[in-house]
């Protein structure tokens, strides 16, 4: 493969209190991030969280309301997008229609006046593996080919930081999943710090470093995918990555290292070090995949009753219904424990501290989780 | 072409539903056929036949018999070559002004408008409420001697009382450009509107300034549009008669002038024919040889 790895140092991406209006409407709301230099990161959010407007001031494409934009020692607030060494892939693509392939990728190159491009253009071309295709036009290809090629369009002038936004939204599952894996290895391969806008969870989680999960203008909360998903802050958080149990509780005690909290007569466990808040009403967190059917545990509900089930492959999922009628989600692994349940019958749930987490009370329980996930 | 196949080779008594069905892309085609045999097909032969006929010696004005002469084409070029150059002339300066004047403002209407845009196309299209005879003649009132532009110019030092624009090739190609103009505009206008920003978005990213964008993505991308609309204005602007009739002198009369006069003045019908074959043929090598260059084939 092409050594095509990028080794200058170009310094962190940084926004400063960045805030972008439309009139009245907010779209991004006072935003303070770094982004490490080199790294892949992602914008996680559902649409008109904001994500796409920020990554549109990164470009140059927008000018923010207020607040400072600079990469390593250089500030780009107010450059205009074709003076910034930063390049998209946009989300349909953009491909210049007129033009072949390898004219696309020499786009940028030869704005910049440079005159020999065929070496790297044909490094470009084979880092995406598509060599074969530069004569054609860009209407002669699948949609996948024509996303690698956006991303060698972008990629052949070795940007500071490449920006993609959703540009896997138009593909079907199975070639986002590739694809996922080839921008993961493309992004090693050359070292560029990537900015991945999406809103799919899924994608964030696969590909990225670090996901900064945004919702209204604001980060709700920025971190690994592990961390995001095992300890998420917000209640927008835990339902927008996966699926999340959260039951309404009160706290009983704070000592040794345990918060003992109550919810309709049951009581149950979470380490200090996962609650978020010192509030006494709290939300319990659990995912669905750490609820088990059974009763040994410190954390049980007795007498709940299943009340949906379906099977998808790798697990079954059930919705079972407390005593006191609130309803939770459970995944049991299709391997040698599993139940089999059918709706109507009694079942008790129990789940380990370790797996639980709290987040203050105040907020909607159902914050994130019945978003659109299409655009 | 397959639905008719599959209609006819289905033939293993289907019935008489199947049957009616496979006439119907006929009958659909029907009145649009008839049409075209009757004012088009029938007059052409019949226009081809009149251009090689003759005056039988001592016949009535108007009296003509086939005697296949094609000399008749040579003549008739030949005394009015002039005429001939200066449509293609005229024509040709009009649609580059039109295209020169459409561009800005189908680019205006189709990137800057906004919520403006419908009616600055309705407004582009509204000239063809009145008659296109009324449009010209108030040119010609417009460009008269004591009309508004002939007085302001009179105003300014480099010109003298003696300037006349009616009468004149200026008044002329006015004419032509402004008549024209819509059809210049639109298809212009339709190729720019179909540009997806993203793409002139990209052109940026890549760093494109804003100009070099205009020229490397926006103009290629509009060339079906520039293409149809010259074709739209040319074609129609080089057998025009009308405003060199009125706007123009005896000096600047185009070729559908004498086709004009040949054929109710003169009566003079074979001369009248052959004249407009050879201006069908040119145009049409023309058309062709432009739209080759071009390159944009796939709209023919």
């Amino acid at each position: 493969m092409a050594k095509t790895k990028v080794s200058q140092d170009t310094g962190d991406l940084v926004l400063n209190r960045i805030s972008k209006y439309y009139g009245d409407f907010c779209a991004v709301d006072d935003l303070s991030l770094t982004i490490p230099d080199g790294s892949f990161f992602a914008l996680l959010g559902p649409s008109g969280c904001g994500k796409t407007t920020t990554l549109r001031m990164i470009a140059g494409l927008e000018e923010p309301t207020a607040g400072t934009i600079s990469i390593g020692e250089t500030d780009i607030t107010t450059q205009k997008s074709y003076r910034r060494n930063v390049n998209t892939v946009f989300q349909n693509y953009a491909l210049f229609p007129h033009l072949s392939i390898f004219e696309n990728i020499a786009f940028g190159l030869r704005r910049r006046g440079i005159k020999e491009v065929k070496d790297e253009v044909e490094k470009a071309l084979n880092l995406v593996e598509l060599g074969h295709l530069s004569e054609r036009k860009p209407g002669q290809l699948s949609g996948g080919q024509q996303q690698r090629i956006a991303v060698a369009r972008a990629i052949v002038n070795r940007p500071e930081v490449l920006l993609l936004d959703e540009p896997l939204g138009a593909l079907d599952l199975k070639l986002r999943r590739q694809m996922q894996i080839e921008l993961k290895r493309i992004q090693l391969e050359v070292g560029i710090t990537f900015i991945h806008v999406t809103h799919d969870q899924e994608e964030a989680m696969t590909m990225a470093d670090t996901i900064a999960v945004m919702n209204q203008g604001k980060i709700e909360q920025m971190g690994s995918a592990t961390e995001l998903y095992e300890a998420p802050k917000t209640a927008f958080v835990a339902n927008f990555l996966g699926q999340c149990n959260l039951i309404k509780v009160k706290v009983q005690s704070r000592s040794g290292g345990k918060v003992v909290v109550s919810a309709k007569g049951h009581t149950f466990e979470i380490p200090e070090s996962r609650v978020s808040s010192s509030n006494d009403a709290l939300l319990l967190g659990v995912r669905p995949e750490k609820l088990r059917l059974d009763d040994k545990g410190v954390n049980s509900i007795k007498e709940c009753v299943v009340t949906d089930r379906s099977f998808v492959g790798t697990s079954t999922q059930y919705l079972v219904r407390t005593p006191w009628d609130l309803e939770l989600v459970v995944f049991e692994q299709n391997d040698e424990g599993l139940h089999d349940l059918r709706v109507g019958d009694k079942v008790s749930l129990e789940w380990d501290s370790e797996h639980t987490f709290g987040l203050d009370g105040a907020q909607d329980v159902n914050a994130g989780a019945d978003l659109d996930d299409d655009e | 072409m397959a639905f008719l196949h599959g209609a006819t080779k289905s033939k293993s008594g289907v019935g008489s539903a199947l049957k009616k069905r496979s006439l119907t892309p006929y009958l659909l085609l029907a009145p649009g056929l008839i049409w075209l045999i009757t004012f088009f097909v029938i007059p052409i032969f019949s226009l081809a036949s009149t251009s090689t006929m003759v005056r039988p010696q001592g016949a009535q004005i108007g009296t003509y018999v086939q005697e296949l002469r094609f000399a008749n084409y040579v003549d008739a070029f030949l005394a009015n070559q002039e005429q001939y150059v200066r449509s293609f002339l005229y024509a040709g300066i009009a649609t580059i002004l039109a295209l020169a004047i459409s561009y800005p403002l189908a680019y205006m209407i189709a990137f800057k408008a906004g919520k403006y845009r419908n009616i600055l196309l309705v407004l582009v299209v509204a000239p063809f409420f009145t008659s296109f005879l009324l449009r010209t003649v108030a040119w010609s009132q417009i460009l008269g001697d004591e009309g508004p532009v002939v007085t302001t110019l009179k105003l300014l030092p480099f010109f003298d009382d003696s300037i006349r624009l009616t009468a004149t090739p200026f008044a002329v190609v006015s004419g032509l450009t402004y008549n024209f103009l819509p059809f210049m505009t639109l298809p212009l206008y339709a190729s720019l509107e179909r540009i997806d920003p993203r793409t002139l978005e990209a052109s940026g990213d890549l760093y494109a300034s804003g100009f070099t964008t205009f020229r490397k993505v926006t103009v290629p991308l509009s060339m079906p549009g520039v293409v149809a609309g010259t074709l739209l204005t040319f074609i129609p602007a080089a057998g025009d008669y009308v405003n060199a009739a009125l706007l123009g002198n005896p000096s600047t009369k185009m070729i559908g002038n004498v086709i004009e006069s040949r054929f109710f003045a003169v009566v003079d019908y074979p001369t009248a024919a052959a004249l407009s074959f050879t201006l069908m043929a040119t145009i049409l090598i023309l058309v062709t040889l432009y739209i080759r260059k071009s390159g944009t084939d796939e709209l023919v």
